[in-house]
């Protein structure tokens, strides 16, 4: 187990060495910042200075050993249009991100999972095809396509949610959050039910297929030997099988959540990193792309390395006999 | 007094390749604490004869005939519901497969909690501490401990145990145990023959004893019913059928055990392949592979007869009756 | 059994090759309408529905009726055919050309639908947008855009992929090693997140929306291929073919290309949704294609900001179209999976 978790350390440190080798070329490389940093009329000295200043005049070697040294003391530049530094930035706005991701992970499960469990035991019957139909447009919805739609229904004819905006936080432990407060919550709904749609199909169709598959097994014919009632196989006996699978794909998809709140939080003008990612873009303002990226693949890394640890625990197979396959 | 009942149960399976009639008219009957052995080759609808008395069989499966009479109630008219009342509770079963039949992720003592309170309004408390004494009754050694731990903790015999404690949980009137021990090694397997024969003569449980191997009837069961093609060709006290059998598939089953007949003999072995069940032969199912078949055989199933040793049968030609004159 | 060579497949050139051939046509052919002489010419566009229609027709080949087992799959086929021929035949449908500034009146802008011009000489039937642009006739050409940037982008990225998964399997050993670690890490990124960085890099334009969501896409081909290509090899007729002597080339050519090309044509049914879906995330985040040549996505994005003023049918109709096109393709790919292919399931 430890052997194993070290060899996903190391493989986690790789990519994000790798990343930043991509990051630092791909970004740093194309087109000049100097264009944007300074105004069009400046004198060739003065373009020299912020040059020189930036460090853009030092071979590309050069530059990128200082971009590493500064990365690896968490240091990734300096906002050109907020003058803050770049991480700072990013920090600050995360928290947001993070608990709409949470909250729309959250909202993927109970949507999905007994949709999906309904679905495996009406298999073939209409109910069940129906489901099955509905998750294709689940996946069919473009994200911001559905923000739109729920602003409509919800905030412009319902007026029963606020439509876009955080609403009100609270502080804990130093961090900013809106799940906390009724108000804030409230805010959140709709911008997580959209995050959360895409998601949710991808659970109807696993928690399904997972169903079907327990449903044959010898455990639930002996469950229902035993008198168990069905709603008890289902929701015991099958979903604690199913879940093993579902939460280890839903972790790895908490990242691609990150990534696809850049869509919904421009949607609802929420103000997390993923909209100042958007925004940043907009305005060229290179480092903080570059810390969105860093960022993330810190995420991510974290992200896989916590599944695992998570799957270990829920799967007592695994568990107990200290291997992993 | 009577049990069980079960008179001319027809359970079909409507598959695309054709109605297959796993059981097709089977009969027979159980008093209290009395053991059935259920025998026959691999195919012959044992399992789902097992499965029709519980109303557990699989679609496209379906109990299409017949009354399966339990203590005066006709468990193929009730309701689902009903049903499931008696299921674990007045009518227990017992799987082939120890490794396939306890729940991996769940607790053994979740799962034997679970079919206490599925029946009574207990307390986990009085649950639990009547899942530790059935476990006790079964050999586990210290069962207050074991119960915490999970079933790939277990090795296959304990599993089977910890199964059959599970069937016992709630105090049966009738057990059906398909193939308990046919996966486990022999000394465990007649370790948990006596034990669990003990068990039903001290509790007065009915018992149906699913199995292929003749050895293990002759041990076991009072009465001893011989499948074959979904119907139940002999039948008869265990003694009786098994110095005796009448029927030339019992006498072939019988034959084919290896130290039954005489050292140094060949192994006999009953000619021809198992039916396809999805397109039997008009006559006699067994016609075919039979060495005693002739014109009648194959063109007019035999009906049942009354033997004198209180067993019945199902053949034109049986072998009391001497050979038959060509 | 042993060293007789099994017989051949008795499937030859003309039967398996022709997906592959014909897939490559429309590409082709494709390629020539978005980048080369443009929509004018009719009978690219006539020979394009052809070669779309003869696909699907081949694909199903004697499995129709496992494929139309309902009511939703002849729905999903009938509206995908009927918004593919409406892109195609946009500028001959489209009661005005909404790329053509001369024909905009300002006058007429942001009217609801089934407005009229003051002439009453056009009905505006799904209203007009800021600029007094003809809703219908901005969404029937941002359709074409739409589904020729994905189609395009989809094959050219299967082209790749194809080429890459193949000379993985092929090569073996450290190159395969090292163009497989190159995959995994790319699809280790969630593809919106790889394609904003790479149109953040270009910036907007069609052409850099095409090579984004190429580039977005060709690991998962070279990725599925390199499967397909081991297990394929490691069947028999491989076997019978490299003990006939058949040099390397017609191997590929004739044995491993003609079966892993149906089920990657498959996949990438699926995969032409998923990067409709992609390209008008993009466009509407406002870094995608350019606003001379308006998708679906930016369409939407442009009307957005009057939605809240209750002014929908600028967002509204378009959302619905792109909705319909991704969700008829991916209900047509599901039934494909499922007739074609049982065991490639998401
Ligand atoms: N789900 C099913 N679908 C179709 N036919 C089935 C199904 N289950 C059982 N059968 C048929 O029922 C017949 C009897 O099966 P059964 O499982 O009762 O045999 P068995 O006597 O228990 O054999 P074994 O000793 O191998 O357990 C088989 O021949 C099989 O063809
Ligand atoms: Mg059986």
């Amino acid at each position: 187990m430890l052997v194993y978790l070290l060899r996903r350390i190391a493989q986690s440190v790789f990519v994000a060495l790798a990343m930043m080798v991509i990051v630092f070329f791909g970004i740093y490389m194309i087109g000049n910042p100097v264009d944007i940093l300074i105004s069009p009329d400046a004198t060739p000295r003065e373009i020299e200075e912020t040059m020189a200043r930036f460090g853009f005049d030092q071979p590309i070697h050069i530059q990128f050993f200082t971009f590493v040294g500064n990365a690896l003391q968490g240091d990734l530049g300096r906002s050109f249009v907020h003058g803050e530094s770049a991480v700072t930035l990013i920090l600050h706005y995360m928290p947001a991100t993070l608990e709409l991701a949470a909250l729309g992970l959250f909202f993927s499960i109970l949507i999905g999972v007994p949709l999906g469990v309904y679905a495996g035991y009406k298999s073939d019957r209409w109910q069940g095809r129906a489901i099955m139909t509905g998750s294709i447009f689940g996946f069919s919805l473009p994200n911001f396509w559905v923000g739109m739609l729920l602003i409509l229904i919800f905030a412009v004819e319902l007026r029963w949610l606020p439509s876009t905006g955080r609403g009100d936080t609270v502080e804990v432990l130093g961090i900013r959050l809106s799940i906390f407060s009724e108000n804030g919550l409230q805010y959140m709904i709709l911008p997580a039910l959209t995050l959360a749609l895409y998601k949710a199909s991808l659970v109807t169709r696993l928690a399904r297929a997972g169903t079907q598959e327990a449903l044959v097994q010898d455990y639930v014919k002996f469950a229902r030997a035993k008198g168990v009632s069905e709603t008890r196989i289902l929701f015991v006996h099958v979903l604690k099988n199913i879940m093993i699978p579902i939460v280890t794909v839903l972790g790895l998809e908490l990242g691609s959540m990150i990534a696809f709140a850049v869509v919904t939080e421009t949607v609802f003008a929420w103000p997390g990193m993923g909209k100042l990612l958007i925004d940043s873009i907009l305005t060229l303002d290179r480092p903080v792309i570059v810390a969105y990226l860093m960022m993330t693949v810190l995420i991510f890394i974290v992200i896989n390395l916590v599944v695992d640890i998570v799957y270990t625990i829920l799967d007592p197979r695994v568990r107990l006999t200290g291997g992993s396959t | 007094m009577t049990v069980l009942q079960v008179e001319g149960l027809q359970t079909h399976f409507f598959t695309d390749a054709g109605v297959v009639k796993a059981v097709d008219g089977v009969d027979f009957s159980l008093d209290e604490g009395e053991v059935l052995g259920l025998v026959g080759e691999s195919g012959s609808g044992k399992s789902v004869t097992g499965f029709s008395i519980l109303r557990l069989v699989d679609p496209p499966g379906r109990v299409v005939g017949g009354h399966i009479m339990f203590r005066g109630q006709d468990l193929a008219q009730l309701p689902e519901s009903e049903m499931r009342r008696l299921r674990g509770n007045r009518i227990a079963m017992i799987f082939q497969d120890p490794m396939m039949t306890l729940n991996p992720v769940l607790r053994i003592d979740t799962q034997m909690i679970e079919a206490v309170r599925a029946h009574e309004r207990v307390s986990a408390k009085a649950a639990r501490d009547r899942a530790i004494s059935a476990l006790a009754k079964v050999g586990i050694p210290s069962p207050a401990e074991r119960l915490g731990a999970y079933p790939h903790q277990f090795s296959g015999g304990m599993r089977q145990r910890v199964a059959i404690a599970i069937a016992l949980l709630n105090g049966p009137d009738l057990i059906v145990a398909d193939e308990p021990t046919t996966a486990l090694d022999v000394t465990i397997q007649s370790q948990i023959l006596a034990e669990v024969q003990d068990l039903a003569r001290d509790t007065g449980t009915a018992l149906i004893w699913i199995t292929h191997d003749l050895a293990v009837v002759a041990g076991l069961a009072d009465r001893v019913a011989v499948m074959y093609a979904g119907r139940i060709v002999e039948t008869g006290p265990t003694d009786a059928v098994l110095a005796g059998p009448d029927h030339p598939y019992s006498v072939g089953l019988l034959g084919s055990i290896p130290g039954h007949g005489q050292r140094g003999q060949r192994l006999a072995q009953i000619p021809g392949m198992a039916p396809n069940m999805a397109d039997l032969p008009p006559g006699c199912a067994f016609a075919p592979r039979c060495f005693r078949a002739d014109a009648r055989c194959r063109a007019e199933a035999p009906e049942i007869t009354v033997r004198g040793s209180g067993g019945r049968l199902r053949c034109h030609h049986p072998m009391s009756a001497g050979e038959v004159a060509t | 059994m042993t060293g007789m060579p099994a017989p051949e497949p008795s499937r030859g050139w003309s039967a398996d090759s022709l997906p592959w051939l014909l897939a490559g046509l429309m590409g082709v052919s494709t390629l020539a309408l978005v980048a080369g002489p443009g929509w004018s010419s009719l009978p690219a566009r006539v020979l394009l529905l052809l070669g779309f229609i003869a696909l699907a027709a081949h694909l199903l080949r004697g499995k129709g009726r496992q494929f139309f087992n309902g009511p939703v799959a002849y729905l999903a086929a009938g509206s995908l055919l009927l918004l593919v021929v409406l892109a195609l035949f946009a500028s001959e449908i489209a009661p005005q050309n909404p790329y053509d500034l001369r024909q905009l009146d300002i006058m007429d802008g942001r009217l609801p639908p089934g407005s009229t011009t003051f002439d009453g000489a056009m009905t505006y039937r799904l209203g007009t947008d800021e600029q007094g642009r003809d809703i219908l006739s901005g969404i029937l050409y941002g359709l074409r855009v739409s589904l020729s940037v994905a189609i395009v982008a989809t094959l050219v990225a299967m082209a790749i992929g194809i080429v890459v998964g193949i000379y993985a399997a092929w090569a073996g050993g450290r190159t395969e090693a090292i163009l497989m670690r190159l995959v995994d890490l790319q699809l280790s990124f969630p593809s919106i997140l790889v394609a904003l960085m790479l149109m953040a890099a270009f910036g907007r334009g069609l052409d850099k929306v095409v090579i984004a969501l190429i580039i977005v896409q060709w690991a998962y081909y070279a990725r599925t291929v390199r499967g397909t290509a081991l297990s394929e090899a490691r069947k028999e007729y491989i076997d019978a073919a490299r003990g006939l002597g058949l040099p390397v080339r017609r191997i590929i050519f004739r044995h491993l290309l003609p079966n892993c090309i149906p089920p990657l044509l498959v996949i990438s049914t699926v995969q032409i949704a998923n990067t409709i879906v992609l390209e008008s995330s993009l466009s509407f985040l406002g870094v995608g294609v350019p606003i001379t040549r308006p998708s679906l996505g930016l369409l939407i994005a442009n009307g957005y900001d009057y939605m809240l003023s209750g002014q929908y049918w600028m967002s509204m109709y378009p959302g619905v179209a792109l909705l319909a096109i991704v969700a008829s393709i991916n209900l047509v790919g599901d039934r494909l999976r499922d007739t074609l292919n049982p065991r490639l399931r998401r």
